[in-house]
């Protein structure tokens, strides 16, 4: 079945699948995603949150776009609602996490020492630190950087990619390999508009659809309290179809990631 | 930066083929990669060495196929090439396109040496 990794390769057919090169040297064709290992990790990390209905967020977004300012008034605001817990992930410091706990609600904070990004096998650790029973959306606020976090599948469902209207509004044509793994795209502090003359929310979200995602784009502000309703909704939306999935044994993967395999199984 | 995380990742990988073949060591690695991967060829080139070092493939050549952009229209039906940051349509400039090339990170293949002992 399998051609991708070698095992379909018997003694008996070693001679047709292996073309010597050289005299002493054999060409052996792999095929896999070299992060395959980080995959596997994911998985099995993704099978975790399905066992226990769980919906996992990965949130990415540059420093200081408002990931943590977003994550304290949504948890507030849902608090009657749902149980949420968040995994914080920052190169230093416990400072996120503890602002997720003065919320009352349980946080595990990765600090990553120089590392850029979250890996899969570092969520898996953080998991075993954490109490998930009872858990109905678990938030994983990656380390603030638009390049690196988007190359690696952590395990969540969806994919959130936050950009503040004080960055560029031409940052999904700079960034398009996170910004087409986005599922959601919010704009953020949009208070600051009225008083911003170089930023337009229709142009952000043109540059998304120049990377053929058709993600949902909300505009909010979490400190003002603008747009948050559409963002709530959102949420119930997908926990609704998290728990749809789970009922049939299905799960799911962020949008984009494995688009392409398909195809690529096709033409390899 | 995460190419050096890329690298050791691609290390192990070699290293499992060296063993699943029985081979002493690795001569040639080829990795194809796209565009859409987040990788950047060059970076990961520097980073190879230091996750190699010491290792049955630290004098491996590493080599790169490079995978051109390609998207699938999903109105038109044409297959074309696009820019990094602009996957619409080439043929009817629609944006609802699939990526059916590009976006690769694989270990395509890996040529190994099999006969510890000198040729007579």
């Amino acid at each position: 079945m399998c051609d991708t990794c070698g095992c379909n390769v018997t003694p008996g057919n070693k001679h047709l699948a292996f073309k010597p090169v050289a005299k002493g040297a054999t060409a052996v064709s792999v095929l896999k995603g070299l992060l395959a290992k980080n995959d596997d990790q994911a998985a099995h990390n993704r099978e975790h949150f399905d066992r226990r209905g769980i919906l996992a967020i990965n949130l990415m977004s540059s420093p200081g776009s408002g990931k943590t300012a977003l994550l304290e008034a949504t948890l507030t605001m849902l608090k009657d609602e749902f149980t949420c817990a968040v995994i914080e992930g920052d190169l230093e410091t416990e400072n996120d996490a503890e602002r997720i706990r003065a919320k009352g609600v349980q946080a595990h904070q990765i600090v990553t020492g120089t590392a850029c990004h979250l890996d899969a096998h570092l969520v898996h650790d953080a998991l075993h630190h954490m109490t998930l029973d009872g858990v109905d959306i678990l938030f994983i606020e990656n380390v603030g950087n638009l390049v690196c976090p988007a190359s690696f599948d952590l395990g969540q469902h969806l994919n959130v990619t936050l950009l503040s209207v004080t960055e560029g509004d031409d940052k999904p044509a700079k960034y398009p390999v996170m910004f087409r793994a986005a599922d959601a795209m919010l704009l953020t502090k949009t208070d600051l508009l009225a008083v911003l003359d170089d930023f337009d929310p229709d142009k952000a979200e043109a540059h998304l659809r120049n990377l053929a995602n058709p993600a949902p784009v909300m505009r909010l502000s979490a400190r003002k309290d603008m747009g948050m309703d559409a963002w709530f909704t959102w949420l119930r939306e997908q926990l609704a179809a998290q728990r749809a999935r789970v009922a049939i044994g299905q799960s799911r993967r962020p949008a984009i990631q494995s688009d392409g395999m398909k195809y690529h199984r096709v033409t390899a | 930066m995460h190419e050096l995380a890329v690298a050791q990742a691609l290390v192990e990988q070699v290293d499992a083929v060296i063993n699943q073949h029985g081979a002493t060591q690795a001569s040639l690695i080829r990795v194809r990669i796209g565009p859409l991967a987040g990788v950047v060829p060059d970076l990961l080139a520097t980073a190879f060495p230091l996750a190699a070092a010491g290792s049955r493939m630290e004098h491996a050549e590493l080599e790169f196929t490079h995978a051109p952009i390609k998207v699938h229209c999903q109105t038109c039906g044409a297959n074309t090439k696009a820019a990094m940051n602009r996957l619409i349509c080439g043929a009817c400039g629609d944006w609802h396109t699939q990526v059916i090339s590009g976006d690769e990170l694989l270990l395509e293949s890996v040529e190994l040496e099999t006969s510890p002992t000198p040729i007579r």
